[in-house]
């Protein structure tokens, strides 16, 4: 029994050590796991942005005035605005249909005269509502603006602004409200599964198109050996990538990580394994690297991106897609890297979350070792 | 070891695979035994069954009916203890081609539990039996076919095995190997005393087995030494010419005769199988005729076996060879000066110069990667050359490779059928391709489906369809247009002996229509249906000739009488010779 323990104990060893070599050999493996971590993570740290910044607008100002212009002034100092002058209302909408502004601030003829009156003065905002993302930013910025303005005003006559709630506002966990300190987090959900189930569903299908399997089980290997070998492997390909997303969240991004690394680590260990588990089930299916590609996109990755809570909120969601965020794994893996990253070790939501992880990971990995026989019908 | 002798046993062997609604029958009730210390034969065409007999016997299968035991464990129940005591080296053999040599062994020796201290003597001997010592460090994937091939046997005989399940280990590969793989495994069995079980489709393998089973449709055909099978025909085989009547022509009337069971165009006469001892009658009272008797072969008597199930259709192959065919005679139809063509730094075709008259039969041969299919790719005007001439149908194909692209037609290696098309559809489909329109796209699909027997097939898709039926339909669709030249890219590979006498039989007609022919293969004793051949190795011509010539080449002292084979050996062996 010992010898046969010897025996098992080589052929792992063998299995692990022919794993790496085809993965440093393989640029496909290398670029998967290193270069499209950096790319997302680029990507997502500086291109795509959910906050409002330079947003296009048109001013218009039906007939000049000191106190129009003195609001619209505002609207040109700050960060949010790419304001630009437009000499009438049919050319602000104009410039509105072409899409080369996304909304118009217009300050009408009367607006001096009826600033006085106790109605108080209107100011219209059109916005496009084509990017409803955007068209509300710049409806809430604007308004922010009209009563930032109106008190600094009143505060430069000597009044108090006749705003009947005083608001505010305090956020917490992302004081600066960047839309990077959660989506960032969030990748690293996404890079372990390209890794996890994309990689492990494509070079399992790759040994059933090479006839290495074939091979493979006629020697004494028995499946959990080669299962184990897979796994070993891009368990650590995994957690390189994760390492490398982390990295990059908080030296390059400026991420905060306020929970433990310990925790983010072993957290995403079992999230790791839930993904190789996904991998490996859909390579028990899928005997091709095109179908195993395709599955494994669609049905590990896609979900991922889209309901995980990476970047739309799951509680926004209509209750059926609610319902259906339950089987995806990576929105619990999401919940938990947003925590450790902007609030720290809540372990209210990491404990049941990484609960859910482990009852998934070991889901996964009995469907495959179940489903593989050393049997080739 | 048990009562019974054999090292592997089947019995009552059913085995069937269902694919959508439809169920194939891969074995049907095989029952076999194999004796220890020699090598088996399992011969038959692709689809007979073989791959799944040698799966089933390494456990990787279970059966539906019967049993199979190897080396006296039942090889279905037992199968991890099986799988730990033989070697069984797959059709393709996992070699992990990003892994070198060394790594490959290292990895099963590994998983077969080799003792480290054991391994440095078995590689150095593995090594130096395959010929691979020198190449350790290069990577699997950049070994030749060959290489491969020795590479993955040596993977399998890292442990010393009882008994080797080798599975077509010589499709595709070079003559040259083939030959080495042949010493290695004959090697094995006088020195180890190894029991060896080999599948091919190459009949002309089954005379280097001590025993041989030949297998067709799941069923065996017959179990005994090849010689008894040879042994049967004795008296019935001959060489048969006239003096004046080209060799084709005369096989055309040969063939079909009334006691004629195989007619076979060889170099220069005919090949003729007779239905008992003697020249037939019937062939014997055509005038002027000289027929000398010949050593029966081994394929003589796997057709008389197949004739026997399934007697030849007795219909004369009828093919036009268009208008433009029938106009001018012996005349140049391609003409090839200085061709090269190169992927990177790799020279797949280097410096080939061909000319072929209309209305011959040209064939190239050469081992999978000496450049033939890319040769062929050039001439139909699919690829660009990267230096030299190129003139097919009087065009220069740099200037009008439409124009010439519609005098030829070409059927490539996997029969390129849109297999989710049923047959009528593909026939429309080319027909529509080529510009077929209205009465004439009728009657040419028309004309396909009864000329290639096609009609009991209309409705079925060309996946589903047999080998040879796929072959038949790829070759209709080739022809729809009435090309002038035919390029014929590695027609047979596969296809059962009968289909390929079939296919030859067409070829011929066709030839004498007048249409020209290129065709490339890597079987030898099919280069001998060409009127010319050209020898083809790592993107040169070494030869080029008559078979009867090129045959002549090799003629030594000590084999006075050479095949093909032996003749494609010398070309290639000769320069390395030289250097």
């Amino acid at each position: 029994m010992s010898a046969a323990r010897g025996g098992s104990a080589m052929r792992l060893r063998g299995l692990l050590r022919k794993e790496f070599l085809q993965i440093v050999r393989d640029p496909s493996s290398i670029a998967i796991a290193f270069l499209m971590p950096v790319f997302l993570l680029a990507l997502f740290g500086y291109g795509v942005s959910l906050d409002a910044e330079d947003v296009p607008i048109a001013l218009v100002q039906d007939a000049p005035s000191r106190d129009g212009a003195d609001f619209l002034a505002s609207l040109r100092g700050t960060p949010s605005f790419a304001p630009r002058d437009a000499a009438s209302m049919a050319e602000a909408e104009r410039l509105l249909r072409e899409g080369t502004v996304s909304g118009i601030v217009r300050v009408p003829a009367d607006f001096p005269r009826r600033l006085r009156e106790a109605s108080g003065a209107p100011v219209q905002v059109v916005v496009s509502g084509v990017d409803a993302n955007t068209a509300r930013l710049v409806q809430g910025y604007v308004e922010g603006a009209w009563g930032n303005w109106l008190a600094a005003r009143a505060a430069r006559q000597g009044q108090e602004a006749a705003t009947p709630v005083d608001l505010q506002p305090r956020t917490w966990f992302n004081g600066e409200l960047r839309s990077r300190n959660y989506l960032v987090p969030g990748l690293v959900a996404i890079i372990m599964t390209l890794i996890g189930a994309l990689l492990t569903a494509l070079v399992m299908a790759r040994e059933w198109e090479r006839g290495t399997m074939e091979a493979l089980m006629v020697t004494p290997a028995s499946m959990t050996e080669v299962l184990l070998g897979k796994l070993g492997a891009y368990f650590v390909l995994g957690t390189g990538g994760m390492l490398l997303s982390v990295a990059m969240a908080v030296w390059l991004f400026e991420v905060p990580l306020r929970g433990s690394f310990w925790v983010l680590w072993a957290c995403s260990s079992l999230f790791l394994l839930a993904a190789l588990g996904m991998g490996l089930t859909i390579s028990t299916l899928a005997r091709s690297q095109f179908v195993a590609g395709q599955v494994a996109i669609i049905a590990t990755f896609l979900p991922a991106f889209l309901l995980s809570g990476f970047i739309f909120d799951i509680g926004a969601m209509p209750p059926v897609v609610q319902a259906i965020t339950h089987v995806v794994v990576a929105r619990y893996f999401v919940a938990i890297v947003q925590t450790l990253f902007l609030a720290g070790d809540v372990w209210a939501v990491i404990v049941p979350n990484a609960a859910a992880l482990a009852i998934m990971a070991a889901a996964f990995l009995a469907i495959t070792w179940r489903k593989s026989r050393k049997r080739l019908d | 070891m048990t009562a019974s002798d054999a090292i592997l046993e089947a019995a009552g062997l059913t085995k069937a695979f269902a694919t959508g609604d439809r169920r194939t029958v891969a074995l049907d009730a095989v029952s076999l035994r194999v004796r220890p210390g020699v090598v088996t034969g399992l011969i038959g065409p692709d689809g007979a069954g073989k791959t799944t007999f040698m799966r089933l016997a390494a456990g990787l299968l279970a059966p539906d009916a019967g049993r199979i035991a190897a080396l006296g464990l039942d090889a279905t129940r037992d199968s991890l203890r099986v799988q730990a005591s033989l070697g069984y080296m797959p059709q393709r053999f996992g070699l992990y081609e990003d892994l070198s040599v060394a790594e490959n062994l290292a990895l099963y020796a590994d998983l077969q539990g080799v003792a480290p201290a054991e391994r440095p003597a078995r590689y150095a001997e593995l090594m130096h039996m395959t010929g691979l010592a020198p190449f350790t460090k290069r990577l699997a994937g950049r070994l030749s076919g060959g290489m491969k091939q020795k590479l993955g046997l040596a993977c399998t005989l890292l442990r010393a095995p009882r008994l080797l399940l080798l599975d077509e280990p010589t499709v595709g590969v070079d003559p040259v190997s083939r030959r080495e793989l042949w010493a290695i495994v004959e090697r094995l069995v006088r020195g180890e005393g190894m029991s060896v079980l080999l599948s091919t489709a190459y009949l002309d393998e089954a005379e280097r087995c001590a025993e041989v089973v030949m297998i067709h449709e799941g069923r065996i055909l017959e179990q005994g030494p090849p010689s008894a099978v040879s042994a049967r025909l004795a008296g019935r085989t001959w060489a048969v010419a006239r003096a004046g009547t080209r060799h084709r022509d005369l096989h055309a009337e040969l063939d079909g005769r009334p006691g004629v069971v195989d007619a076979l165009v060889q170099g220069e006469h005919v090949r003729l199988v007779a239905a008992a001892p003697g020249l037939p009658p019937d062939v014997a009272a055509m005038p002027g005729l000289a027929a000398r008797e010949v050593p029966p072969r081994f394929e003589d008597g796997f057709i008389d076996l197949l004739r026997q199930r399934q007697p030849a259709v007795a219909r004369a192959a009828r093919m036009d060879g268009g208008a433009a065919a029938a106009g001018a005679a012996d005349g140049v139809v391609i003409e090839v000066k200085g061709l090269h063509r190169r992927f990177g730094d790799f020279r797949a075709v280097d410096g080939v110069d061909l000319t072929v008259r209309r209305g011959e039969i040209f064939g190239l041969l050469g081992a999978n990667g000496a450049g033939k299919t890319t040769t062929f790719r050039i001439l139909c005007g699919l690829l660009p050359a990267s230096a030299g001439q190129v003139e097919v149908a009087g065009l220069d194909l740099r200037r009008a490779a439409s124009a010439a692209r519609a005098r030829i037609g070409y059927m490539s290696q996997k029969f390129s059928l849109y297999g989710n098309l049923d047959v009528a559809q593909n026939l429309a489909f080319f027909a529509a391709a080529y510009g077929l329109a209205g009465a004439e796209r009728a009657a040419r699909i028309a004309w396909a489906v009864e000329e290639f027997a096609l009609a009991e097939h209309a409705g079925q898709l060309a996946v589903d369809l047999p080998l040879g039926y796929k072959q038949r339909l790829a070759m209709a669709c080739a022809l729809m247009h009435r090309p002038e030249i035919l390029f014929l890219d590695e027609p047979t590979s596969g296809v059962d002996p009968l289909a390929r006498r079939e296919f030859w039989k067409r070829i011929n007609a066709l030839a004498r229509a007048g249409v020209t022919i290129l065709v490339t293969t890597h079987f030898m004793e099919e280069a001998e249906y060409c009127d010319r051949l050209a020898i083809m190795a790592a993107g040169r011509i070494l030869a080029t000739g008559e078979p009867a010539a090129i045959k002549a080449l090799a003629r030594t002292a000590a084999n006075p009488e050479p095949s093909l084979e032996d003749a494609f050996i010398a070309l290639v062996e000769r320069p390395a010779e030289a250097a």
